[in-house]
């Protein structure tokens, strides 16, 4: 709650003072300002607090923590397993981002019912999701490191390949695809400006963007959410939560951003 | 003198259409048409349908498959036949006016809303113009994925054929560019032909701010 109302006072003072005439999102000064005031601070940092107590506490009908969950290094290790996804997990038999393999865990390891996970994904304000704060412990733990997806067995292989026809399938009411808005550089949208997610460069910065604590619905959403709501704005029907499809586009923009270092839970607008 | 002004606005308008074409921008594509054929089948197993958008939106249309085999890029064979093809379906205006009220037009033409799942069944659509376009002057918050429309009636003379371009351009911009980035608005129902007359009178109307 403090968090919000700083960033409201922040992001208040910037409008005000904002000329429309400006170019710049005047949201991303606000951002900026807001910043400074709390050095590196990110609220993103209370989900990642509540996430590492919920790693490590026994939890669901088994009674156990998912302290010994394979993220894809081996089983427990937390550390740097965030920067090498999504990968193809032999367990499983498909290929996995990170939220898909915690959720993984939640059903192996604690017993959830698959019913339980995918009822309510995406949290609120009021009620952040538990899958949301393990999300925030677990890529935090990849903070400084590289991304480097695997993106060598044929199973990541084929998922970029199907990720990347996905991003330009173009469907629905206004034949959008991604590419649409997301395949041409230096394009926006309104003043919004649209990242070339075929191009390395702007991928990088989108792909490590997320998960993001968002200032205008204060709260963090992850990759999942990301794509969700953007094949809202295509006008598509709804992507089934940590489907296939999903993560093939989240394996395509992995690879795309790969090399880029990962800085933690990132502040947007 | 009237023969010399008709020519010369002829020449002008087919140099705008040039050059509006020779700005469409290349798009990065090189999913190959099989991966692309996967992806049909994948959206289908891996969506559901909410709220008012159905699963028949992951239906491509022939147009759509064209586009998406090609990359956006099909021959000009291939691409004449689609734009024939679509322009075979537009609907004008029965009383043959294109002209509505530009001020209801620039309303439109500000609006996001419609079609997405969370849009309310029932609700007249937006435009979503300024999404793409830079449309009146003093709207400064526009998208760049389509040309500026700015001036659009006075460079291209306050004319009928002008307006039944842009009524048919927004009823359906691929009888003019197959795989265009803009949507069929009129083609697909997302807006009605009252709402594009106002639009048309947006972009053609002398009054409208556009053509200050
Ligand atoms: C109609 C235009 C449109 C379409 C289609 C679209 N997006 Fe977006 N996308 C946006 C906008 C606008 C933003 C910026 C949103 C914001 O910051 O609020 C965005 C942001 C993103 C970001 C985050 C970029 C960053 O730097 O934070 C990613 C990743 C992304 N989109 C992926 C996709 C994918 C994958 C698809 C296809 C499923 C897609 N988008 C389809 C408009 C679109
Ligand atoms: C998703 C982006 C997008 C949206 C939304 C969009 N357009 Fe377009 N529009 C384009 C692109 C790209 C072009 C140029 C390529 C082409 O001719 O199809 C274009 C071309 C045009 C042209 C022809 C310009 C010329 O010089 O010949 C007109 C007129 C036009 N749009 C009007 C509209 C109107 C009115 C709306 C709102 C109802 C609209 N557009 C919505 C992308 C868009």
């Amino acid at each position: 709650m403090k968090y919000r109302i700083a960033i409201m006072a922040a992001l208040a003072v910037t409008w005000t003072g904002s000329v429309l005439a400006q170019a710049k999102d005047p949201t991303i000064a606000g951002i900026e300002k807001y910043r400074e005031m709390l050095g590196d601070d990110n609220p993103a940092e209370l989900y990642e607090a509540r996430g590492e107590i919920l790693w490590k506490k026994a939890a669901g009908p088994k009674n156990v923590s998912l302290e010994k969950c394979d993220l894809g290094l081996g089983p427990g290790v937390v550390k740097g397993a965030y920067a090498k996804t999504p990968r193809y997990f032999g367990d499983a038999g498909r290929v996995m981002d990170i939220e898909s393999r915690i959720n993984w865990c939640r059903e192996t390891i604690q017993g959830f019912s698959t019913a339980d996970i995918v009822k309510k994904p995406f949290g609120s304000a009021d009620k952040p999701s538990e899958i949301e704060d393990l999300l925030a412990y677990v890529v935090t733990a990849s903070k400084g490191m590289k991304i480097s997806p695997p993106n060598s067995h044929p199973k990541e292989l084929e998922a970029f390949a199907l990720g990347e026809a996905l991003f330009h399938l173009r469907a629905g009411p206004y034949d959008f695809s991604c590419g649409t808005c997301h395949a041409v550089d230096g394009m926006r949208i309104r003043l919004q400006e649209l990242p070339n997610l075929t191009k390395t460069a702007d991928a990088k910065g989108a792909y490590t963007g997320w998960p993001a604590y968002r200032v205008s619905t204060s709260r963090l959403h992850s990759m999942q959410w990301r794509i969700n709501d953007c094949f809202r704005q295509q006008r598509f029907p709804e992507p089934k939560y940590m489907s296939e499809s999903v993560n093939a586009l989240i394996t395509f923009l992995a690879v795309m951003g790969e090399g880029a270092e990962y800085k933690g839970p990132a502040l947007k607008r | 003198m009237k023969k010399i002004n008709t020519t010369v606005l002829a020449a002008a308008v087919a140099l705008t259409t040039f050059l509006a074409a020779g700005c469409a921008t290349e798009r990065e594509h090189h999913a190959s048409p099989e991966m692309m054929k996967k992806a049909t089948i994948a959206v289908k197993r891996d969506f559901q349908e909410k709220g008012i958008a159905k699963m028949d939106r992951v239906a491509t249309d022939k147009l759509q498959d064209i586009c998406n085999r090609s990359g956006d890029n099909p021959s000009p064979e291939m691409a004449a036949m689609l734009e024939s093809e679509q322009t075979t379906t537009l609907k004008l205006p029965a009383d043959g006016n294109y002209m509505g009220d530009w001020k209801a037009g620039e309303k439109l033409a500000q609006s996001g809303q419609g079609l997405t799942w969370n849009a309310k069944a029932g609700a007249p659509n937006g435009g979503n113009c300024y999404n793409c376009h830079q449309i009146s002057p003093e709207e400064l918050s526009y998208g760049t994925i389509g040309p500026s429309l700015l001036g659009f009636g006075k460079t291209r003379g306050y004319t009928s054929e002008t307006q039944k371009y842009a009524y048919a351009k927004i009823y359906n911009s691929k009888a003019f560019t197959a795989c265009s980035a803009m949507p069929r608005f009129g083609h697909v129902g997302a807006l009605d032909e009252k709402q594009i007359k106002d639009l048309v009178a947006l972009l053609v109307d002398p009054k409208s701010p556009v053509n200050k």
